[in-house]
Order: C-alpha cells, then structure tokens, then sequence
C-alpha cells in the first residue's frame, strides 16, 4: 500500500461471542415480529436499547413491547461504507422517537432518499436478514 | 492545587507518514517538546501516554512502554489514557493532574496515532466501532462521518444551516493548513470544490471530512516552581480544565443540533479559569467534520444557539474576525492523528500565545492572551475543553 519499505505484521482474524443471555426476550421477540423494551420496576424508566440493569441501580426490570410508530429526528445516507458493510448498497440511518418516548436508531428503508424529512412518521419493524440476523429497521407506514 | 505550566511543545509533520513506524514517529514530537522545554528525558517525572488505536490500526499493544523506552523515558510512571478523539487532551489532564495535585514537578502528554498501516475500509470500521458497537454498529454500520451527519441533518432541519455553510468551514481550515507546514494538506479549496466532492455520508461529503492521518504530539507541564528553577521565558500557564462526558448510544441524546458534553466541558473550563467566553483571544476546536466547527462555535458560547453558521458566514472566525477558530487548518486539514489531536492543540495554543506561529502570517492577534482548545471523543461520548493563558 505504499512506496515505502515495510514488512507485514501476521495476520488474525477476530470476532467476538457477545452474551446475551439477559436480554434473550428481546432477540427471541424479534424472530416474532415484536420490539420489546424493558422497563425499571424500581424507577420506572423505560429502556431501549433493551438492559438487564437500571441506572437507578436497580435490576428488577420487566419487559414491555413497544409501538411502532416512530417520528423521524434525524437521518444520514451512509454512502461509503466501512469493511463488513462492503456487500451492502447505501443504506440511511435514522434516529425515530415512538410515542413511548424512547428513541431508535436503525436503518430507514423503502422510502425515495428524496422523500426522507425530518420529521416524517415511519414505523418501526423486527426484521430477520436473509443470513438470518436478527435485526429492526424503519419503514414506510401502511 | 499547585499552579501548572506546559514549559514544551513537540509536533510531528501530520500526513501519510509510512516512512515510520509509531516509536520514531513520537521521536519526533517528544525530542522537540523535550528541548523546547530544555529539560532531559531523566528529567521527566510521569507520562501520560494517548493513542486510541494501538493493536487495531498499528502493530503495538502496548504503544505507551514501546514509545517511552524509545525516547528514553523508562522508569517514569506511565498510563495510557484512551477518551477517543479526546485522547490526547485526557492524557493533558492526567499530566496536569500529577503536578496539579503535588505528586510531580515534571511530567509529559504524549499523543500518538498511526492509520495508515490498515486499508481505508478496515480504518472506517474501527472508527465507526468507536460508540456502542452492540446497538449502533452490529447491524447498522454507522460510520464515523455518519455519526456527524446525523447531526447535520437535524441541525440544517432546525437552524436553517446549508451545505455552502458546511463548506465555509473546509475552505476556511485548508486555508490555514496551507500556511501550515506540519499540516497534512497544504492545498486551499473552493467552495464548489467541497460542495462537488463525493458524499461520504450525505449530507457530509469528502471535503467536509478530516483526513486519515499519522502524527504525534508532545507537551512538557512543570510546576510554578520548576518554572522558576529552570527560568523558563514565557510559561504558559493552564488556567482551566473542563471535562463531561455523553451517553454511548446516539439514541440516548435529547437532541441533534449540539454535544451537551462540550456545552457542560466548556462551562466548568470558563469557571476554573474565571472568565467568559468573549474573552477567548482564540480557539482550536475539534472539526472533525465541518458541522462540529459550527457546532462548537454554539457548544462553547462564541455564538448563540443556531447561529453558528452565520459566524462562519461573516468570517467572524478567521484571523481579523470576532474569535479565530482552527488557524492551524483544524481536525479537517492539518489532520486528525486520534490519540494526538488534544496535544496537537496544545502545541498550537503554545505557540501562538508565546507569538510564534511558524509563520507570522497566521499569528492570531493577542488582547487577554487566553487561547482554548475544545477537543471531542466520538460524537460527544467525550469531551475536554483547556483554557491555557500567558
Ligand atoms: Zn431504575
């Protein structure tokens, strides 16, 4: 990659087993369709991303299933992309806030980037990929 | 508290720098601050080393031992400070702190980075990994200028800001970098060049993005009595550090349109050092993308709220202007090195309050003699903001 003399360092591949042994109910709700949320017996606070402890210090949590209506707050067309996203054409990521009051960021799909506003409702959909990832994204509303 | 000094000052040339690997490219800085303070490398008490990428866009795991063994500085005590794109003013503080608090006399900030070891979309991933990889990253792929640009798009919704006002900030900065010899580019764009260039993450694109670079930075800090004993010229005293911190999860912000890290940063820097914004002679803020400049102009109170983009506007930030802002061409054409940014500034700082900008033709004038640097970890994750004053 350059003019200059260098020698190359030995090569590794990473990749990390993430636990999520305690936010299982979310993965397992995405398979079903559902977004799930947990909330603070303790505080009440309401979470997502979804967490097996509050920052009240608290782990009594219950989980609730969110709406999907999502007000759009802000976007980006991600145009070049980083290495394990190569495959992927440009995708637009956004933050949407639902009426529960917690805000999403995930990919915005099925919409013309020129239709995209601030402001604009889009709703909120679990999402399994074709390689079987589980996932969510934002879409046009019916 | 005893009273801090930075006594020297080192910067690297910042660019593609793959005629060095990461010890001999500290060197360069360390060797410089060292004699600039006129100290020896035994004499040097505690370092505070910075990098944010060791083991993932360069070699060594362990850049703080290699680098001081390196540049003769084994023995001292030594941490590696990581605050992101704040890593270099995290590893300031920590110098600061050991002298601040009375547990050392001498001490040194060294920031060091290396990217251009890796291939661009390997370096991509590692910076876009740079927030809570879990909920943002995994199945999304947000991309650092990504991080920004969802910024921008809330800020140009709210404010009415523009993609020409974007590009000011690019123009501006490498206008600057091209008086700058140790800056990364040295060529002066236009405005239909930056508005031209390709989207990056829309609505940022390439000029509106810092560069991948290499570079180090060092700074020396000594105690008011050092500075005596070694009767140190022109002491640059630290008159205020402020720090604050962001959630990991962008979805966790109450908005888009500034970093309330940088906001409450700003204001406990103000207090320690006793004064107010507009008496700022000038600043060093961390444009990593051009929004960040505007933002920070709002963040740290140089401006009101949303009115970022008429300073640049009205060239209130150029030399001449209200407050100068990046006159060492900034993130976004002198280069942003991660881990040796927050010392980079400090350098700048130093030189232009002991009036010796490399060239005089971008030497700020001087009033109260009080520069600042605002220097921002990830997208607000972090953030430090030093008042240094002569
Ligand atoms: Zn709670």
């Amino acid at each position: 990659m350059s003019a200059m003399p260098t020698i190359r360092s030995r090569e590794m591949r990473v990749a990390h087993d993430i636990p999520i042994s305690k936010t299982l109910p979310f993965w397992e709700g995405l398979k079903q369709g559902k977004i799930l949320a947990t909330k603070c017996k303790k505080c009440g606070k309401l979470h997502f991303p979804p967490v097996a402890d509050c920052s009240c210090l608290s782990s009594d949590m219950e989980w609730i299933e969110l709406s999907n209506e999502a007000t759009i707050e802000t976007f980006t067309h991600v145009v070049v992309r980083p290495a394990t996203f190569q495959h992927e054409k440009p995708y637009t990521v956004a933050i949407g806030r639902l009426k529960e009051g917690v805000r999403v960021l995930a990919w915005l799909t099925n919409f013309k980037p020129s239709e995209i506003k601030v402001g604009m409702k889009a709703k909120l959909v679990a999402k399994q990929t074709p390689q079987g990832q589980l996932t969510y994204e934002f879409t046009r509303p019916e | 508290m005893q009273k801090v000094a930075v006594i020297g000052v080192g910067n690297s040339k910042f660019g593609n720098r793959n005629d060095v690997n990461v010890q001999e490219l500290a060197f360069e800085a360390v060797k410089q601050s060292i004699e600039d303070a006129g100290v020896s490398p035994t004499d040097i008490e505690f370092v505070a080393f910075g990098s944010a990428g060791a083991g993932a866009w360069y070699e060594e795991s362990l850049p703080a031992v290699t680098i001081s063994e390196y540049c003769g500085l084994t023995g001292a005590g030594l941490v590696r400070c990581e605050a992101a794109c704040a890593t270099g003013s995290a590893a300031f503080f920590t110098a600061y702190s050991a002298i601040a608090s009375g547990y050392a006399e001498i001490t040194a900030a060294i920031g060091v980075e290396k990217m251009r070891q890796i291939d661009t979309p390997t370096a991509m991933e590692f910076i876009g990994r740079s927030g809570y990889y879990t909920w943002e990253f995994h199945n999304f792929g947000l991309t650092f200028p990504a991080y920004y640009a969802l910024h921008a798009t809330a800020h140009m919704a709210k404010y009415g800001t523009t993609e020409e006002d974007l590009a000011l900030v690019a123009v501006k900065n490498h206008k600057y970098a091209s008086m700058n010899p140790v800056a990364h580019f040295q060529n002066k764009i236009t405005v239909d060049d930056a508005l031209s260039s390709m989207v990056i993450a829309w609505p940022l694109k390439l000029y509106d993005c810092c560069p991948i670079t290499d570079g180090a930075a060092s700074v020396i800090l000594a105690s008011e009595e050092k500075v005596k004993e070694l009767k140190i010229d022109t002491p640059i005293w630290v008159a205020g550090i402020g720090y604050s911190s962001g959630t990991a999860n962008l979805s966790k912000r109450l908005d888009y349109v500034g970093l309330e890290a940088a906001v409450q940063a700003s204001r406990m820097a103000y207090k320690m050092a006793k004064i107010t914004p507009d008496q700022v002679d000038f600043a060093n803020v961390h444009d990593c993308f051009t929004i960040a400049e505007i933002m920070a102009y709002e963040d740290l109170g140089f401006c009101k709220k949303g009115e970022g983009a008429k300073l640049i506007r009205e060239g209130q930030t150029e030399i001449g202007g209200k407050i100068p802002v990046n006159v060492d061409g900034g993130l976004k054409a002198k280069g942003h090195p991660i881990g040796a940014t927050g010392c980079s500034m400090i350098y700048e700082l130093t030189k232009q309050l002991r009036e010796e900008a490399v060239e005089k033709s971008r030497q700020v004038p001087l009033k109260n003699y009080i520069g600042l640097a605002h220097n921002v970890g990830g997208t607000g994750h972090y953030c430090y903001v030093t008042i240094l004053r002569r």
